[in-house]
């Protein structure tokens, strides 16, 4: 809002403000007269008016004046506006999770074990887009894209090399797979129990949030329908044998990267959430059972107070969801856990050095949102995928922030700014709006085919990209500061043998294992898709004999399809 | 969106080659070329090289833009221009490429007949000039 006056206007009684208010507008107006303000309009990371100061007036705005013990509460107590847990960070700091992966299993393996050597605490793997779109390396369509975004995972062979000395009881592994995620995480069970780690000590997440795939990532495989079948198996699984793995990390991340605005960030992210607990319950799930493994991830971008306005509203949404729409009654499952991942679309190819800055303000962002894990991005990933030694930058900006700012010693400091809890309500409110919205169309599956969620991210992206080109938006050192600058050197190459190496593993599998036990897992796993079975139990049992990843996607392909993407610009 | 109509459009096959579902760059790229006035036709995702040459060849474009940030460029691109010359189209179309594609790979993309590449961060006017000024020069309309 330009001009204050609106606000003034807002109430029809008189407020004990209101004189002060009115000498400081007028002090404004004269102030501009001499000094015009940068702009007609302020407008926030995402395009929304942002008023020139915000005051308790703006708090007391009816019909829904803040109040504290709804709107906030204390940290641990529903709605969970100021955190999940009663101490945050003062307990025990947020996962610095690096996410990484390429080559071969034996090279990402080695980048695990460096990170944690230097104090990362959990692990994310990155896999290639073979592996994520079900093809194993030696399939037509993964030329050229082994080992390139991420590590190859063709069998279980693969998957022993890549935790190969890292103990599975002691660290928590994240998981960035959806479309065969099942697949993965039977074998992530399998390596488990080679080294006498029984599942149910497993700590993890898999992301396994296809809705977004179709929306945003693109690394989906089957039809919607028996997507959402495959992620309810896997709920029904996990509560039972696996019951410290959260089994979905519903992904507003590459919402926000595809160009949405943070107010559809959440409003898709959380309206994709409400399709996964649907289906849960659609297929006979308990509620308090599944959600409290549920989590999600969200995106850290440079506009530093809407982001932290954004976390905190994504916990009042779930909470109020959850308990109201849905009934749960365990407060586990009213409280939205996330990860956070710094925004990759802001860094710039240009003064790669800057995107270290970026990256330090949307760590801020993400800590003081609350966030129960982090991967900060390397400076040089608008470039290629990161070097280690920027990797560390990276990880040591999130051990800066929690060490040395001082940000990590009280719980949702900035709890009570009449600016973020009005920002944190004006985004909750979009957001319902837009889940609103989805639910008219008949939720988020049918709102996906028909294209109306893509197409709403893609005007916003496309409107961005305008105000850029349009220097309405700057972005310091690509559209404004340049300098000449020398091509970028010491960027991580990816062996082009990966491939072929890949291939030669996956012969001697085949050659070496009991391919009549092979055949009949295959058999079992296509009566299972083709009836009501839960289909976990008998992946985990393919894996174990060394059935690839492409054998078994490709079962589940003959009996359920493949999803054709809608396309629209 | 405004559209500029005009007399005998550029027609443009925006692709995604590869399994990369990273299509921003690309549904940008071919709005701004729409509204520059020129004829897109958008693949969507996971095209192999037959599936974008031929498309080229039936759609009778002008101009292959495709979009590529997996790392999979090196072996993608070359192989749809040899489709392109296999057919004989080589001449016919125009083929640039963007994405996240390192410096150092631009001169092997560029022998292998890719005609121009941009990286990140270009204006999305810098490619419409560039399509503009290399169709009339060709005098390919």
């Amino acid at each position: 809002m330009s001009d204050s006056k609106e606000t003034l206007g807002a109430q029809t009684q008189p407020h004990y403000l209101d004189e002060s208010l009115a000498e400081y507008q007028a002090q404004v107006d004269k102030v501009n007269a001499r000094f015009p303000e940068r702009k007609q309009e302020f407008t926030t990371g995402s395009g929304d008016s942002i008023q020139r100061l915000y005051t308790p007036k703006d708090l007391e705005a009816q019909p829904n004046a803040f109040d504290y013990e709804q709107d906030l509460g204390f940290p641990g107590q529903y709605p969970f506006t100021r955190g999940v847990q009663p101490t945050m960070y003062r307990g025990r700091l947020w996962t610095m999770r690096m996410y990484a992966g390429f080559g071969t299993a034996e090279e990402s393996n080695a980048r695990y074990k460096y990170l944690v050597s230097q104090g990362s605490s959990g692990l994310s793997v990155a896999f290639d887009l073979p592996t994520q779109i079900g093809y194993d390396s030696d399939h037509d369509l993964a030329e050229g894209e082994v080992g390139k975004v991420g590590v190859a995972i063709d069998s279980l062979a693969d998957m022993e090399v890549l935790f190969d000395g890292i103990p599975l009881d002691q660290v928590s592994t994240s998981m960035t797979i959806n479309a065969p995620a099942s697949v993965l995480l039977a074998m992530y069970i399998a390596v488990g129990e080679k080294q006498g780690v029984p599942a149910s000590k497993l700590r993890g997440t898999i992301q396994n949030d296809i809705l977004k795939e179709y929306i945003a990532r693109g690394t989906y495989i089957f039809p919607t329908a028996p997507s959402m079948r495959l992620i309810t198996d896997i709920f029904e699984y996990c509560a039972s044998d696996v019951p410290l793995w959260n089994t979905i990390s519903i992904s507003g991340y590459h919402i926000r990267e595809a160009g949405s605005t943070a107010a559809q960030e959440l409003g898709f992210t959380i309206a994709n959430g409400v399709a996964y607990v649907e289906a849960a319950l659609k297929a006979g799930l308990d509620i308090d059972l599944f959600a409290p493994r549920l989590s999600f991830f969200f995106n850290a971008h440079n506009d530093f107070l809407e982001e932290i306005a954004k976390f905190r509203a994504a916990r009042r949404i779930w909470a109020r969801l959850m308990k109201e729409r849905f009934g749960a009654k365990n407060p586990k499952s009213w409280a939205l856990k996330f990860h956070t991942q710094t925004g990759g679309s802001t860094l710039t190819a240009q003064q790669p050095d800057n995107n270290i800055v970026r990256v330090a303000i949307q760590t801020l962002a993400a800590v003081l949102g609350g966030t129960q894990s982090l991967h900060t991005n390397s400076k040089d990933e608008a470039l290629a995928l990161p070097t280690e030694s920027a990797v560390q930058v990276a990880l040591r900006t999130q051990q800066i922030v929690a060490h040395e700012s001082g940000v990590a010693n009280t719980v949702d400091p900035l709890a009570g700014s009449y600016y973020i809890e009005a920002k944190t309500s004006e985004l909750e409110e979009a957001a319902l709006a837009y889940i609103k919205r989805i639910d008219d169309l008949g939720g988020s599956p049918k709102a996906i085919d028909a294209g109306y969620i893509q197409d709403e991210i893609m005007d916003a992206a496309y409107d961005h990209q305008k105000l850029v080109e349009s220097q309405e938006r700057i972005v310091v050192g690509m559209n404004k500061y340049i300098v000449e600058e020398p091509p970028p050197s010491g960027l991580l190459k990816v062996d082009l043998s990966v491939g072929e190496r890949q291939k030669e593993k996956i012969a001697a599998i085949k050659a070496s294992r009991n391919q009549e036990q092979v055949t009949d897992c295959l058999t079992a796993i296509r009566q299972a898709c083709e009836g009501e079975e839960n289909v976990m139990p008998l992946i985990l049992e393919a894996v174990k004999a060394y059935a690839t990843l492409g054998e078994i996607c490709g079962v589940m392909r003959e009996v359920f399809g493949e999803y054709q993407q809608s396309v629209s610009l | 969106m405004s559209e500029v109509k005009q007399a005998n459009p550029i027609r443009v096959l925006v692709a995604k080659p590869g399994l990369d579902g990273h299509d921003r760059g690309a549904k940008i790229v071919a709005r701004a070329l729409r509204d520059a006035g020129m004829e897109v036709i958008y693949t969507g995702l996971r095209q192999t090289a037959e599936q974008i040459a031929n498309a080229a060849i039936q759609e009778d474009v002008d101009v292959i833009a495709c979009s590529i940030l997996s790392g999979a460029h090196n072996t993608l691109l070359p192989k749809i221009y040899k489709l392109l010359c296999e057919e004989d189209a080589q001449e016919d179309i125009l083929f640039i490429a963007g994405g996240v594609i390192p410096d150092e790979d631009i001169p092997g993309l560029k022998e292998q007949g890719v005609a121009e590449i941009f990286t990140p961060g270009t204006p999305t006017t810098s490619i419409i000039e560039y399509i503009q000024d290399a169709v009339k020069r060709e005098g390919k309309l």
